[in-house]
């Protein structure tokens, strides 16, 4: 790829960017979110045209108008949102869009099931081809993308984000199938902003920043540090620093909850765990374990059907959200746009939902503007939101700054408790750093925090003690200073729980 | 491209009541009537007097007030079709009030009626309310289906149990004098004052109050709403009730002006539905409500006159009215397309 160009309204995504994949080579595009990593991937698909630049397959000149041309021309993409029909089976996924050789009757089952075997057992990708997509784990549905892609006869292969689904130990499996793949022959475009893995994982490594290629360098010759430097474009800490836990009283008890999922099946099975003034707990899990469920039923937004919520000594089983906020909880919600602001309320406004009623705010039946700008003037200040001003729509800032508004929203309310959901999902480093401090900063106030994240990192990185949340219950607890990576992978992975701590909580 | 769009956004309706009236030009033209004669017979018949104006004037308060009730509600995102069902169940409920207490004197009959209309009209909004709170039912449905129970109630009501004994026609006895609304300067009544103070009023109501701060949030995103402590239910619940009641007021004040006796589907000129149209083209701002309320009133008064003076057919009104509607609403649509 050469001197690629791209526009979106108001950014430029890609700024002759030139990018070269050698075959067997596993090349990994580092950047931070919004760097014009998947931009540039998307063109390279076809999903994207470029403004200017060109695409070069060996020699040639290529022009994608679609997927379907680049497919033709062996190119193979797994999103981070997988694109599979959850209903049909493996082999049928396969087939899709896929014309059929005995038109108007679809491929012999039989001759799918045999090429797929055949693909699978050269490269060490084990499925089930006769299986329902929506029974497979989410590791096995990544296989099955990879699978797909192949059988569709990809030699380059490109792979957004692969492993911000997986546990540790299917993100080495995936690592160990990528590297079988590449000895093969098969060339592979590998998008992350971990820096481990890269490192752990590729040949040679395209850094972008701000849309534009910082440098290329093969992996040999780099280091975690001197990557992430040229990431974010300065010298980063890359450890959270933060002093040892003076745990209080318990603040946040869950006892033994149940609730169903929103497809009305059980999600939480009794889970317990406690959290105490001054600590942070952190929900180490594969997503979809019961996290958002019980997010939602602690801040009084999902029916519980057994078992009890206490905050502070106040029950707020089944109560109002309402309710659970009196009650000293403060939630920054994993669904940022679902649950946690009004895109076309302004920042000011947003800054006061839940508050906007009290004597603060609001005199004699009226709301007071003058108060609600002054007070949202200080939170924009305090938590640096970096916005054109209080007036400014919610929905037109950029993710961090949205995060940092919730984050100050919040705060404000001075919770006893904080629920922190996902709190740095997309964000770039540097508003990831801001909201770890805050974080902290509340932990050492004596705030009780309970941290929901799927980043494995992120937990060990802020977490007092460890808790690994699988279908529904929480599979184990660890101090953080005796946590053990592969016990706590075990443990996601829902094997070999153990022994102390199958009673959460102390 | 985006600034452009944005400034042409306030001149899009005023665009696309022009087109409209072009386009309308070309229909009379068709009709083999000179468009500039009938348009001036139009605008004589809507303006050219001060009886005119006044005539035009009590036309737009029905379309004001269900107008003024759906800007709020639509805040909520609340669809609140049954304005016409609430005006029939309002005027019904004033009338139950006037002619059973017809020794009252005015000072106490005339805010007695006023609150039946109220009261009707917001009890009949009650029960979608109900229904979508309680039982999750879809408001525009329940709406929309109680208006025909609204109209047919009244019908029964007016041969029946509430029928002027000494009249044999389908209607109830007359409003007591002490009943109808007063005319304050010319024949301006109460009822157009009522409407103009209650412009402001929704103004602040959804603006600087927090109970509209409660109502827009819900209708931005009711999930954002509830995760920070607001209920939807009592939102969505006082946005149809307070529609409803304004509605039911604008029924109780045509009745017990114009008709000065509850009939049947006579009462009502489809305010309850063209009150909607207002809303939507007012873009949800009570001042402008007012604005195009008295427009649609033009409209319509202007149409009469023109069938009567100038021999342009009754329908042509109504496709002109429709015209209006679809292209200004059409020409926000544009104008909103480049934000």
């Amino acid at each position: 790829m050469r001197g690629i160009v791209k526009h979106f309204p108001g950014v430029l995504a890609n700024d002759h960017v030139d990018f070269e994949l050698a075959r067997g080579e596993i090349h990994a595009l580092l950047g931070e979110n919004g760097a014009g990593k998947t931009t540039l991937m998307n063109i390279l698909y076809g999903l994207y045209r470029p403004d200017a630049g060109e695409i070069l397959l060996g020699e040639q000149a290529v022009h994608f108008r679609s997927a379907f041309d680049a497919i033709a021309r062996g190119l193979g993409m797994v999103h981070q949102h997988f694109m599979l029909v959850n209903s049909f089976s493996v082999a049928e996924n396969m087939t899709l869009g896929q014309p059929s050789p005995r038109q108007p009757l679809l491929e012999d089952p039989n001759t799918v099931r045999r090429r797929i075997a055949e693909i699978s057992n050269q490269h060490g990708l084990r499925v089930d081809p006769t299986a329902v997509v929506w029974q497979l784990s989410v590791g096995e549905q990544q296989r099955v993308e990879i699978l797909k892609a192949l059988y569709r006869g990809a030699e380059v292969l490109i792979l957004d984000e692969p492993t911000a689904v997986l546990t540790p130990q299917e993100t080495d499996e995936l690592l160990a199938i990528l590297r079988s793949l590449a000895g093969q022959g098969k060339s592979i475009v590998f998008i992350s902003h971990k820096l481990h893995e890269v490192m752990a994982a590729s040949d040679r490594v395209t850094v972008l920043r701000d849309g534009r290629v910082v440098g290329t360098v093969p992996t040999r010759e780099t280091d975690e540090r001197a990557l992430a430097k040229m990431m974010v474009g300065r010298d980063v800490t890359l450890a959270v620093a933060k002093g040892s836990a003076r745990p209080g009283e318990v603040l946040l008890q869950v006892d033994g909850v149940f609730a169903d999922s929103d497809r009305e099946l059980p999600c939480l099975q009794g889970l317990s765990l406690k959290v105490r003034a001054g600590e942070i707990v952190g929900i180490a899990g594969v997503a979809g374990n019961g996290q958002t469920e019980l997010e939602e039923a602690i801040v009084g937004l999902r029916p519980v059907k057994r078992g009890r919520i206490r905050v502070c000594s106040t029950d707020v089983t089944n109560q109002s959200p309402k309710t659970c906020i009196q009650a000293g909880i403060g939630l920054i919600p994993s669904d940022r746009y679902g649950m946690g602001m009004l895109p076309d309320f302004s920042v000011a406004d947003n800054l006061v939902l839940s508050t906007h009623a009290g004597p603060r705010f609001t005199r004699r039946g009226l709301l007071n503007r003058g108060a609600i700008r002054a007070h949202a003037a200080k939170l924009v200040h305090d938590f640096d939101v970096r916005t054109p001003s209080v007036d400014t729509p919610g929905g037109a800032l950029s993710g961090g700054n949205i995060q940092k508004m919730i984050l100050a929203r919040e705060l404000s309310g001075q919770p006893r408790v904080l629920i922190a959901a996902q709190p740095t999902r997309g964000l770039d480093v540097s508003a990831t750093e801001f909201i770890h401090r805050q974080i902290i900063a509340q932990r050492d106030t004596g705030v009780a925090i309970l941290l929901l994240s799927t980043e494995l990192d992120e937990v060990l990185a802020l977490s007092d003690r460890i808790a690994v949340i699988y279908e529904g219950q929480i599979a184990g607890m660890v101090d953080r200073a005796e946590a053990d990576l592969h016990e706590i992978g075990l443990m996601m992975a829902g094997r070999g729980g153990p022994a102390r701590g199958a009673e959460a909580g102390p | 491209m985006r600034a452009a769009a944005q400034a042409a956004r306030p001149a899009a309706p005023v665009l696309g009541v022009l087109a409209a009236l072009l386009i309308g030009a070309l229909l009379l033209a068709l009709a083999g009537i000179d468009p500039l004669m009938a348009y001036g017979v139009m605008l004589r018949g809507a303006f050219g007097g001060s009886r005119q104006v006044q005539e035009t004037i009590l036309k737009a308060v029905p379309l004001a007030l269900v107008g003024l009730g759906l800007s709020v509600s639509l805040r909520a995102r609340m669809w609140n079709i049954g304005g016409e069902g609430q005006y029939f169940i309002g005027a019904l409920f004033g009338t139950m009030v006037a002619v059973t207490f017809p020794g009252w004197p005015a000072w106490l009959l005339v805010p007695a009626v006023l609150a039946g209309g109220l009261l009707g009209g917001g009890l009949w909004a009650a029960i979608p309310a109900w229904l979508r709170t309680r039982r999750g039912m879809n408001e525009i449905i329940s709406t929309l289906m109680l208006n025909y129970i609204a109209v047919l109630l009244v019908e029964y009501l007016v041969r029946g149990p509430l029928q002027d004994p000494a009249s044999y026609l389908p209607e109830s006895a007359q409003f007591a004098p002490a009943a109808r609304m007063p005319a304050l300067i010319g024949r301006l009544h109460l009822g157009v004052f009522i409407a103009l103070a209650l412009v402001p009023l929704c103004y602040l109501l959804i603006w600087r109050t927090p109970l509209g701060f409660k109502l827009r949030a819900v209708g931005s995103r009711a999930r954002v709403a509830r995760t920070a402590g607001i209920d939807p239910a009592a939102s969505i619940a006082f946005a149809l009730i307070f529609s409803g009641a304004l509605a039911g007021l604008a029924g109780l004040i045509e009745v017990s002006y114009l008709h000065t006796r509850l009939k049947g589907q006579l009462i009502s000129g489809g305010y309850g539905f063209s009150g909607i149209l207002v809303a939507l083209i007012s873009r949800l701002n009570p001042f402008a409500v007012v604005i195009v309320a008295i427009f649609f009133a033009a409209l319509t008064i202007g149409m009469d006159a023109t069938h009567s003076l100038a021999q342009v057919p009754a329908t042509l009104a109504d496709a002109l009215q429709a015209l209006v509607v679809l292209l200004v609403l059409g020409a926000d649509a544009l104008a909103r397309r480049g934000e």
